[in-house]
C-alpha cells in the first residue's frame, strides 16, 4: 500500500476548478438581496474634506445610499495591536494619503454603484504632500518584532576602520504595489447583529478579530469566510479599509453588499512594499573574508503608522560576520500604510547585501560565489545557534553547476553576443522560516476516508492538495481518500499564511494529528469503529524548537544581454537552487520558486510606483504604465530542490519556500548587468535610461 | 462610466449624419482607446456610432498605392502580403504595438487616432491642458519620463502613442476622410497638429468627418525598410524611443531615405532635414550619426526625459545600420 506520497509531484486538486473557472472566489459569490458598494478615494494625498456634494450621485438611478463622513455609522477604527493599522472608516475629515476611502456609493449594480461613486463631489483644503523618502519627517521606531532598532555585535567601527578593504555604497529600492491577479472584495450580510463576511484575506480569523473590535461586537458573532484568494503575498495580510466599510454600508443599507476593489484601487489603501534606501558597509580582509559589516536602512511609513522593512534581517543573519551593525530609521509620508510583500525584508535586504558583495568581489578580485564560500557560516551568526539544517553549500554547487558558472570569463565587458553584452552573476538567497500555533480536527470514517479541518486559507500555495498528501503520508493511505476543509471561522483556528509558515503551522499540526490517528488506528488493528475516531489538536513550538535558527537557502544564477546602445537588458538564463527542508510536493514548491524568481526579475528591471512629487498622487497605478514582466521577459527558469530532511526545524520537516525564491533574484539579475556592462546600478528597477548615460 | 446612447451605423453616410447632430458623438470602431478613456472618465460622449458595420476592412493594392480600409485591423494588415512585401516597416510596427488581442480589435482609423498615455491626461484630478484646455500642463515638472522631447509646447509635451504612424509618416501615406461636407484626402504630415497653445487640437479633423481609409504610395525601395522599437519591457508596452527606416542604397551611397521617430515627438515625427542629409552621402556610421544630431535638432528634455534624446539618435543610427546591412 505505502508508495512515496510526499514530495511527490501530485497535480493540484483543486486545479482543474481554478482553469475552467468553476472555483468561485470572494466576488464570484452572490447573496440574495445584495447589493454593491464602490469606494470613492481622495484624489489628494493631504489634507482635509471641506465638503462634500452627494447629491447627484443621490438621484443616480440605482443608488441606495451615499455613505460619507456624515452618516457613515460610527465605529472604531483605531488598531488592534502593533502589526495592524489605522483605519479610513469616515469617522473624519482629515486625509493623510492619494486614494484614501472617503465616500462610498452604494447602489443595485456594480455599474450604478460605479456612476454614483463618480458624481460624489469632494473638495478639499490641501495642503503640500511629502511622498519623496529624503523630505519624511525621520524617527526610530521604538522596535521592530520585538527587537530594537539599533543593533551590534562585536565592535564593527573598529573592524570596519582596521580592514584591509572597505565599501560602503547606498542602494535604493522603489515603492512596489503587489497586484496579485484577484483583487481584493469583500461581501457582508448582517442577520440581527451576526455578520457574515466573505473576504479574500490570508487570515480569516484577523478580519474575525479586527471587525469584532471595530464594531464592538463578540467575534463569535462574526463568521469570515475566504472561499478561494486568488493569490495575496503579503497584501491580503491584514484587514484593510475596505472590509469594515463593506461591513458598515450593509448596515447603511439594510441589504448584504459585495464591494470590489479595483486595480487602479489597488494602489490605494491595501498595502505595498516600501521604498529604502540602504546603505551597507563591508570590512574585509585580502582574502575576502568579511571583518564588518554595517547596514543601516531607512524605509518610508505612513503618517499615522510605522511599519518597518525589516532589510537588515538578510545582512544580519546570513554570512559570518563577527562585527556587525545595523539601524532601521522610518521617514513619515503620505502614503497608505506600506506592508508585508513577499520576502519582506529579505528582498529588498537582499539587493543591497548582494549588490555589495559583488562590488567586494571584483574589488578583491575574487570570484563573487568564491567570496560567498569564503564567508560561509555553520551557526546563525547574529544569535550563534546552529541552524536547523543547511543545505546552502549544496545549492551553489547545484545551481553554478547547471548554470556553467566555472566557464565565465571574470572580466566586465569582456563577452559579447553579437552586438549584445553578455553577463553573468549571482546571488545567494536566504529567509527565515517562522511557525505559529495551530489547530486541526482529523476525522477518518468507518471507510477509512479522512477529513482534515483548518481554518487556514488557499492562495494559490496548493493548501487542498498538500496537507492531505502529508496526511495520507503518515496515514498510509492515498492521498484521494483525505479531504481537506478551510477557509472560514468555523474551523479549527490557524495561524495568518503568511511570513512562509504555513507548511510549518499548519503542516506540523497536520503531521502530529495524523500521528496520533495513526496510534488510534494501530490500537484498533487498523480498523476504524462504526462511528470513527476524531483527533482535535493544537500544535505549538516547543521550546526546544528555539534551539536552533531555521532559514531557508538557495543560490540564483542569472545571465542577461545588454544592448549597449539602447540600454535595453534582457535576462536570457536563469538557475535557481534552493533548500527548503523536506519538499511536501515538488511540483508546488517548484512553482513557489519559478514565482519567486519571475518576481525577483521584474523588481530588478520594471516595478516601480511613481509618485507625482508635487500632489503626492501615484501616476501610475495600472498594469499598463506599472510594468510587469510579459512571458518575452523571461527566459526558461530552471530550479533545482535540494531536498532532506530537516529534524530541528518542526515535526513536518519543512522550511518555508514560499519567500526563498525572490530573496536575491533582482540582486542576480543586477550583478549580471554590471557584468556584462561594468555599469553598476544601484537603484532599481534597471532601465534603459539608467544605463545609457 | 457616463451614460450614453448607442447607435450602429449602417452606411458611412448615416455615420456621419449622427455624428454631425450630436456635438458629443464619437465614432466606435474597435472601442481599445474610447472605452479605455469613458471608463477613466476623460472621454464622455453623450453618443457612440458603430461603425464595425461600414464596409472598410480591405486591403489591397489599387495603381501605385496600397489601399488600407480604416476597420482593417491591426493583426490582418500586419499579416498581410502586400504590406509585407511593400513595406515590411509597416508590418513591423504593427506586430510591436499593443498585444495580439488587442490587434485583433484595434482598427487603422482608431489607432491612428487613438490618445496619448501620458499620466496626467489620464488622471481627471490631474491638470491637463490637452484634456481640460488651460488647466495647466501636469507633466511639464512632474512624471515626464515617458513624454516627448520632439514638438512640444510649453502648453503641452505629450508623446504620440502610435506605433504604426510612423512608418505611414515616413511614407507619405494619405488619409481619406468622408464628411458633412464631402470627401478629402490628406498626406499624414499633414493631418496631424502640433500641440503649440491648442494642444486639445490634435488633427485637422472637423466632428462628423469619419475616416474610410489610408492610402499608402508604394515605395520602390519601401522593401528595404525596417521599424525599431526601445522599450521597457520586451512586449505590450509603448516606445521609449523608435525609428522607421527605408534606404535606397546602390554601391554604398544612399541616393534616397525615408525616417520618421515615434515615441519621441508629440506627433510621428519625420525628420527631412536628416533624410536631405542622407542623400548622396555613404552609408557609413559617421553619416549616420550625423543624421542622427540633425534629425534630434531642436529636441529639448524636461528632466526625467533628458535621456531620450541620446535614446533617439541611437535607436536611429541603430535602424539605419540594419537596414544599411
Ligand atoms: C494596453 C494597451 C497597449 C497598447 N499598446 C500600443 C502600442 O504599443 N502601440 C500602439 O500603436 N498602440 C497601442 N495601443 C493602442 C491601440 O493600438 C489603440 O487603442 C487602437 O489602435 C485603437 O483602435 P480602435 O479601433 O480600438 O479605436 P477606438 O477605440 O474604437 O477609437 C479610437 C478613437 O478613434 C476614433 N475613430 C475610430 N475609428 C474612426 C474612423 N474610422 N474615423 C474617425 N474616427 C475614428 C474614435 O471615435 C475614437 O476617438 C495600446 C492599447 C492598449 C489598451
Ligand atoms: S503633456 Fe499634454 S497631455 Fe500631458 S498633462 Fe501636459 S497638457 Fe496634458
Amino acid at each position: 500500500m505505502s508508495q512515496p506520497v510526499l514530495g511527490a509531484p501530485l497535480d493540484r486538486v483543486e486545479g482543474p476548478g481554478k482553469v475552467t473557472g468553476r472555483i468561485a472566489y470572494t466576488a464570484d459569490n452572490d447573496i440574495p438581496g445584495m447589493v454593491h458598494a464602490v469606494v470613492v478615494e481622495s484624489t489628494i494625498a493631504n489634507g482635509r474634506i471641506a465638503a462634500i456634494d452627494e447629491s447627484a450621485a443621490r438621484s443616480a438611478p440605482g443608488v441606495i445610499a451615499i455613505m460619507t463622513p456624515r452618516n457613515a455609522p460610527r465605529v472604531d477604527a483605531r488598531k488592534v495591536d502593533a502589526n495592524d493599522s489605522l483605519l479610513f472608516l469616515l469617522q473624519g475629515d482629515a486625509v493623510e494619503f492619494d486614494r484614501q476611502p472617503v465616500a462610498v456609493a452604494i447602489a443595485e449594480t456594480f455599474e450604478q454603484a460605479t456612476y454614483a461613486a463618480r458624481l460624489v463631489r469632494v473638495r478639499y483644503d490641501v495642503r503640500p504632500p511629502t511622498t519623496a523618502l529624503a523630505s519624511g519627517e525621520r524617527f526610530l521606531p521604538d522596535q521592530i518584532f520585538g527587537k530594537p532598532a539599533q543593533h551590534k555585535r562585536g565592535m564593527p567601527e573598529d573592524a570596519f576602520a582596521r580592514a584591509a578593504v572597505t565599501l560602503k555604497q547606498t542602494y535604493r529600492t522603489p515603492t512596489e504595489h503587489h497586484n496579485p491577479m484577484e483583487t481584493h472584495a469583500t461581501i457582508a450580510q448582517w442577520t440581527g447583529d451576526r455578520l457574515t463576511i466573505y473576504d479574500a484575506t490570508q487570515w480569516v480569523f484577523g478580519v474575525q478579530h479586527r471587525l469584532a473590535a471595530t464594531f464592538g461586537i463578540d467575534p463569535k458573532a462574526i463568521r469570515v469566510v475566504a472561499p478561494f484568494v486568488g493569490g495575496a503575498f503579503g497584501c491580503k495580510g491584514q484587514t484593510w479599509s475596505h472590509v469594515p466599510l463593506a461591513a458598515m454600508a450593509a448596515r447603511l443599507a439594510g441589504r448584504p453588499v459585495k464591494l470590489v476593489v479595483t486595480r487602479p484601487q489597488m494602489f490605494g489603501w491595501v498595502g505595498h512594499r516600501p521604498q529604502t534606501e540602504q546603505v551597507v558597509g563591508l570590512g574585509a580582509a585580502r582574502d575576502g573574508t568579511l571583518a564588518a559589516v554595517t547596514h543601516d536602512v531607512l524605509s518610508e511609513t505612513s503618517m499615522s503608522d510605522e511599519f518597518v522593512e525589516p532589510s537588515v534581517v538578510f545582512s544580519r543573519d546570513l554570512y559570518a560576520v563577527p562585527n556587525y551593525a545595523m539601524s532601521d530609521t522610518l521617514s513619515r509620508l503620505n502614503i497608505s500604510k506600506p506592508t508585508y510583500q513577499r520576502g519582506p525584508g529579505e528582498s529588498t535586504g537582499s539587493f543591497a547585501m548582494e549588490s555589495a558583495m559583488d562590488e567586494l568581489s571584483y574589488a578583491l578580485g575574487i570570484d563573487p560565489l568564491e567570496l560567498r564560500l569564503r564567508n560561509y557560516s555553520a551557526n546563525d551568526p547574529d544569535s550563534g545557534k546552529p541552524y536547523s539544517s543547511k543545505r546552502l553549500r549544496e545549492c551553489y554547487a547545484a545551481a553554478a553547476a547547471q548554470f556553467g558558472w566555472s566557464a565565465r570569463n571574470p572580466k566586465v565587458r569582456s563577452t559579447s553576443r553579437g552586438r549584445m553584452l553578455v553577463g553573468s552573476g549571482m546571488a545567494t538567497a536566504s529567509r527565515a522560516t517562522h511557525r505559529s500555533p495551530c489547530t486541526v480536527r482529523m476525522r477518518m470514517n468507518a471507510d477509512g476516508n479522512v477529513l482534515v479541518q483548518c481554518g487556514t486559507i488557499e492562495q494559490g500555495t496548493g493548501t487542498p492538495t498538500v496537507y492531505p498528501q502529508l496526511a495520507a503520508e503518515i496515514l498510509e493511505i492515498p492521498p484521494e481518500r483525505v479531504r481537506f476543509e478551510f477557509g472560514n471561522t468555523d474551523l479549527p483556528a490557524a495561524p495568518i499564511a503568511a511570513g512562509s509558515q504555513t507548511s510549518g503551522s499548519v503542516g506540523s499540526a497536520v503531521v502530529v494529528a495524523a500521528r496520533r490517528m495513526r496510534e488510534l488506528l494501530v490500537s484498533h488493528d487498523g480498523k476504524p469503529p462504526a462511528d470513527g475516531f476524531e483527533v482535535e489538536l493544537e500544535d505549538s513550538p516547543p521550546p526546544e524548537e528555539a534551539e536552533h535558527a531555521t532559514q531557508a537557502f538557495g543560490a540564483h544564477f542569472a545571465e542577461v544581454e545588454v544592448d549597449p546602445d539602447l540600454g535595453t537588458v534582457r535576462v536570457t538564463r536563469f538557475v535557481g537552487a534552493f533548500d527548503g527542508g523536506r519538499i511536501l510536493n515538488a511540483k508546488t514548491a517548484r512553482s513557489q520558486m519559478l514565482g519567486g524568481i519571475v518576481w525577483g526579475i521584474s523588481m530588478a528591471l520594471f516595478e516601480d510606483t511613481r509618485y507625482d512629487a508635487r500632489s503626492g498622487r501615484i501616476m501610475n497605478a495600472n498594469l499598463s504604465e506599472y510594468l510587469v514582466p510579459t512571458n518575452a521577459d523571461i527566459p526558461d527558469v530552471e530550479v533545482i530542490l535540494i531536498a532532506g530532511d530537516d529534524p530541528f526545524a518542526n515535526p513536518a520537516g519543512a522550511k518555508g519556500i514560499g519567500e526563498v525564491g525572490i530573496c536575491g533574484s533582482a540582486a542576480a539579475v543586477a550583478n549580471a548587468v554590471y557584468h556584462a556592462t561594468g555599469i553598476r546600478i544601484r537603484d532599481l528597477p534597471i532601465t534603459p535610461d539608467k544605463l545609457i548615460r | 462610466m457616463n451614460p450614453f446612447r448607442y447607435e450602429r451605423a449602417q452606411s458611412g453616410a448615416a455615420a456621419i449624419a449622427a455624428a454631425q447632430h450630436d456635438g458629443d458623438a464619437r465614432f466606435v470602431a474597435g472601442g481599445t482607446n474610447i472605452l479605455d478613456l469613458m471608463k477613466i472618465h476623460v472621454e464622455a460622449p453623450s453618443l457612440l456610432v458603430d461603425i464595425n458595420r461600414l464596409p472598410l476592412s480591405k486591403i489591397e493594392l489599387r495603381g501605385d498605392s496600397v489601399h488600407i480600409g480604416a476597420l482593417a485591423r491591426l493583426n490582418d494588415v500586419a499579416a498581410h502580403p502586400v504590406v509585407r512585401q511593400a513595406f515590411p516597416m509597416v508590418a513591423i510596427a504593427l506586430e510591436q504595438s499593443a498585444s495580439p488581442q488587442l490587434r485583433n480589435m484595434a482598427s487603422m482609423g482608431g489607432n491612428l487616432l487613438q490618445r496619448t498615455r501620458c499620466a496626467y491626461f489620464r488622471d481627471v484630478a490631474a491638470p491637463c491642458n490637452k484634456r481640460a484646455p488651460g488647466s495647466g500642463c501636469g507633466a511639464i515638472g512632474g512624471e515626464n519620463r515617458m513624454e516627448a522631447i520632439l514638438g512640444t509646447s510649453e502648453r503641452c509635451i505629450a508623446t504620440h502613442a502610435s506605433d504604426v504612424a510612423v512608418p505611414l509618416v515616413a511614407l507619405d501615406a494619405v488619409v481619406n476622410v468622408a464628411g458633412p461636407q464631402g470627401s478629402r484626402s490628406i498626406v499624414l504630415s499633414d493631418f496631424y497638429r502640433l500641440p503649440g497653445a491648442t494642444p486639445h487640437l490634435e488633427t485637422v479633423l472637423v466632428h462628423g468627418e469619419l475616416i474610410t481609409g489610408l492610402s499608402v504610395p508604394v515605395l520602390p525601395f519601401g522593401a528595404r525598410s525596417t521599424y525599431l522599437k526601445v522599450r521597457d519591457r520586451a512586449q505590450y508596452e509603448f516606445a521609449l524611443g523608435s525609428a522607421a527606416v527605408a534606404l535606397d542604397i546602390e554601391g554604398g551611397t544612399i541616393r534616397q531615405a525615408r525616417l520618421a521617430l515615434g515615441g519621441v515627438g508629440t506627433v510621428p515625427w519625420r525628420p527631412r532635414a536628416a533624410e536631405h542629409d542622407l542623400t548622396g552621402a555613404p552609408a557609413t556610421r559617421t553619416a549616420f550619426e550625423g543624421a542622427a544630431e540633425a534629425a534630434l535638432t531642436g529636441a529639448r528634455g524636461y528632466g526625467m526625459n533628458d535621456f531620450k534624446i541620446a535614446l533617439a539618435k541611437r535607436t536611429l543610427v541603430r535602424a539605419l545600420e540594419m537596414v544599411a546591412a
